[in-house]
């Protein structure tokens, strides 16, 4: 029985997993907004209109956090019982902090415009690769503890892609 | 033998009646109302024909007031009675306003919203606004001889909480039941049925009298998605008028034009020969003034020549907006042509080359909206079963929270599709701290003084913690429509606050006391009386639903549960025929609705099962 309370693969009806079908995903969710948009109700009463409001911000909510890889991987390791914490838990492997320096030095003494962008385009090329990575963990091998590691460091990857951007958006 | 129903007007209970559904287009300069009459979407006349009403309003002394036309003549000589382009001041304050020492109004600062002094005392934007659309309302009434049932409303894309927020209540100041509030470039895709065609991005292109608008949409399968708006608000058909008239004063040296009436004299004539000029190639600009008259010819390439810079700003907004939505103008499909000045050949050519294809215009650009919010009305109250558009409006700017050193933290980013609920948890930041206050902001900078001002509210309560113990859950909900509510929530103890997020009018506790004073003088039995008809329309609309609902979905009540929701209906009934007090009537209906929550929520499961089930079949 579909509910307010199942969970978001539950409520589109998607297996459990990371790998996803972008164009699918989007063909469901206008398919559920069909059913439950408040529009839908506009000739009915209150009563029905709030029903069909809670249930179009339900679906449209879970549908932002499924279309996302980083919010899906992490809603994905807290279903399997393994909370990322981003908040409480920030320690990171060596390796990977050294590699985060780098970027942050190489970001701030750069202002020519197609430095930023082969920057932006080695940030891009590592987000890929974690995200494979976390298919590979939560869809493969099954590892969410070891998936909600790859998490994190996909948040300081997206935190600083995003600074790129600002970054190559104000010399622009 | 069965008998044929005759009912009176209004109260025909038929569950096949056709609704009155309306579409509002309330503009700048003028405002029109459109309805779909069979299959086809058209604009309603006033009863002398026109189609158009001025979106101006006059104050006279006493009690009436001018409306469209008749305020409009009437405003050379009572500018300061005379409300015109009022839109520009809906969910404003006073230091929005460029250069109020320009405008012949006294203008009266309050927190919230300015209010402009007039003969009949202060009215604030949502008054006056109120007063165009009861007049549409009334011109619908009177061409289908039948009370409404309910209006789409347009407003710009860019509009912000504060500004749909007025426009919502204007519309329920003027007694219409709003179905939805759209987007002005989304009802023109409408009207143009964009949303049958493939996918695709189309650019919207509304240059009006004072405006200048250009919006990017994305249309996927029925969804409409605002990419990006620009355009200047200081651009318009009046710039045209007054180019032409500064170039044919200076062909005829020794005549000027000084006096006012000279100035407006003149602006006439320009603007005469400006649409005459877009059917034919040539024409005479003329006009008596009072230092002699003056007779120019005028060829199309003059007129295109002396207005060419202005047709180059339309441009370079243009060009703006696509790089905003970071597109080039290859990825445009089709170029929507809106408001009057789109007439204009050289606009015409200006728009065709620069995306490298013709634009739409078969349609009145001056109706197109109103047309297009027309065909939505018709479906969301049911009229149209075949039609399957759904429109999934996002959000056009990011709504957030006042924290520490006046920052804005996001809770709702920009661009997000609408309805959405969304939650960020806060704490105190002193040691038995009680209160928490929330500064609700709408923007995307990252200072409050920055953004636009919603709200602020007070959550009390809060039992004493250490610094930094509490956990405030602040709820952001915005509905369909783009209006937002704001809970906050101490999780640990459960004390709650809520706020409806409304522009404050700025009337002083004196200033509504004697508004409410005003009302009660004039026919309190007048407003009983309407108040009744009002709630016997609602508990109508409430018998009808349930009935519907009911034929379709019956089978999901136990026969216990049908039987009370039959008593509830039987009780309704009842009360619409005797019940004198619109209150109980009220209460009555509202007892319907209460006793049939379950039932809808069951509904509900019901259809979005079968949706899905329909899905996995389409996907083996």
């Amino acid at each position: 029985m579909k509910s307010l309370q199942a969970n978001d693969f539950e409520l589109f009806g998607l297996p459990q997993q990371f790998a996803l079908d972008r164009a699918q995903l989007d063909d469901l969710w206008k398919t559920l907004q069909r059913e439950a948009h408040p529009d839908r109700f506009a000739a009915q009463g209150a009563a029905a209109q709030r029903v069909a409001m809670q249930w179009s911000v339900r679906i449209n909510e879970a549908y932002q956090r499924l279309k996302d890889p980083l919010k899906r991987a992490a809603y994905l390791c807290e279903l399997r019982g393994v909370p990322v914490q981003a908040e409480s838990n920030t320690a990171m492997p060596p390796a990977f902090l050294m590699q985060q320096m780098e970027w942050r030095e190489t970001l701030e003494d750069t202002e020519a415009v197609g430095a930023l962008e082969d920057l932006a385009d080695e940030v891009a090329a590592e987000r890929k690769r974690v995200q494979q990575l976390l298919g590979n963990l939560l869809d493969g091998a099954g590892d969410a503890q070891a998936a909600v590691g790859q998490v994190r460091a996909l948040m300081f990857i997206e935190r600083f892609a995003a600074e790129v951007d600002a970054k190559l958006e104000k010399i622009l | 033998m069965a008998l044929l129903q005759i009912s009176e007007p209004g109260q025909s209970l038929d569950p096949h009646q056709r609704r009155i559904a309306v579409g509002i287009d309330l503009g700048t300069t003028h405002s029109l109302v459109a309805a779909v009459r069979h299959g086809v979407s058209e604009c309603l006349p006033d009863g002398d024909g026109h189609v158009i009403l001025p979106s101006v309003v006059r104050y006279l002394p006493g009690q009436g007031r001018q409306i469209g036309m008749d305020a409009q003549a009437n405003s050379a000589q009572d500018p300061a009675n005379t409300i015109a382009s009022v839109k520009r001041f809906m969910g404003r304050g006073l230091k929005d306003i460029a250069h109020p020492e320009k405008l012949p109004y006294r203008f009266v600062d309050q927190p919230g919203m300015l209010g402009i002094e007039t003969v009949q005392g202060t009215k604030s934007p949502v008054e006056v606004s109120a007063e165009i659309l009861a007049t549409l309302r009334y011109r619908a009434e009177d061409s289908f001889n039948d009370d409404l049932y309910g209006a789409v409303i347009t407003v710009p894309a860019y509009f912000d909480d504060a500004q749909r927020q007025g426009t919502k209540d204007a519309a329920q100041r003027a007694g219409i039941n709003v179905l939805r509030l759209i987007n002005e470039p989304t009802a023109a895709a409408i009207a143009y049925g964009l949303d049958n065609a493939a996918e695709g991005i189309y650019a919207v292109f509304d240059l009006g009298g004072g405006t200048f608008d250009i919006s990017i949409l994305r249309l996927t399968r029925g969804v409409f998605e605002v990419m990006a708006t620009g355009g200047d608000s200081a651009l318009g058909g009046d710039d045209y008028d007054r180019a032409l008239a500064d170039w044919a004063l200076a062909q005829v040296p020794g005549i000027q034009a000084e006096t006012a009436e000279d100035k407006t004299r003149l602006k006439t004539a320009a603007r005469t020969a400006k649409e005459s000029l877009t059917a034919s190639t040539s024409t005479t600009l003329s006009v008596e003034l009072s230092s002699g008259k003056l007779c120019v010819q005028v060829d199309r390439t003059d007129f295109e020549t002396t207005t060419a810079s202005l047709t180059q700003r339309c441009l370079s907004a243009v060009r703006k907006a696509l790089r905003d939505a970071d597109l080039s103008k290859d990825d445009v499909k089709g170029v929507v042509m809106v408001g009057g000045s789109t007439r204009m050949p050289q606009v015409q050519r200006a728009v065709g080359d620069f995306f490298g294809q013709e634009p739409l215009n078969n349609l009145n650009p001056d109706e197109v909206v109103a047309l297009g919010a027309a065909i939505q009305a018709n479906q969301l109250a049911g009229n149209d079963s075949a039609g399957d558009l759904l429109l999934l409006d996002v959000i056009p700017l990011s709504l957030g929270i006042e924290t520490m050193g006046g920052l804005v933290e996001r809770i709702v980013p920009r661009n997000q599709t609408i309805p959405t609920a969304m939650a960020q948890d806060f704490t105190t930041y002193q040691d038995g701290q009680t209160a928490l206050a929330l500064h609700v902001v709408q923007g995307e900078r990252d200072l409050v003084q920055d953004c636009r001002s919603l709200a602020r509210f007070t959550l009390r309560g809060i039992p004493p913690m250490a610094a930094g113990a509490a956990r405030i859950r602040v709820t952001f909900t915005v509905d369909a429509d783009g209006l937002l509510q704001v809970s906050a929530k101490e999780q640990l103890s459960g004390v709650e606050a809520r706020i409806d997020v409304k522009p404050s009018y700025g009337l002083s506790d004196d200033q509504i006391a004697s508004m409410l004073q005003d009302s009660f003088a004039t026919a309190q039995e007048d407003m009983q009386a309407r108040a009744l008809v009002e709630a016997r329309v609602d508990a109508d609309r409430m018998l009808l639903a349930t009935r519907s609902a009911l034929q379709a979905d019956g089978h999901l009540l136990s026969s216990s549960e049908r039987s009370a929701i039959d008593q509830l209906m039987d009780a309704l009934r009842q009360a619409i025929a005797t019940q004198t007090d619109a209150k109980a009537l009220e209460d009555q209906t509202l007892a319907l609705a209460k006793g049939t929550e379950a039932f809808a929520a069951e509904r509900m499961n019901q259809s979005i099962q079968k949706a899905l089930a329909g899905q996995s079949i389409q996907n083996v």
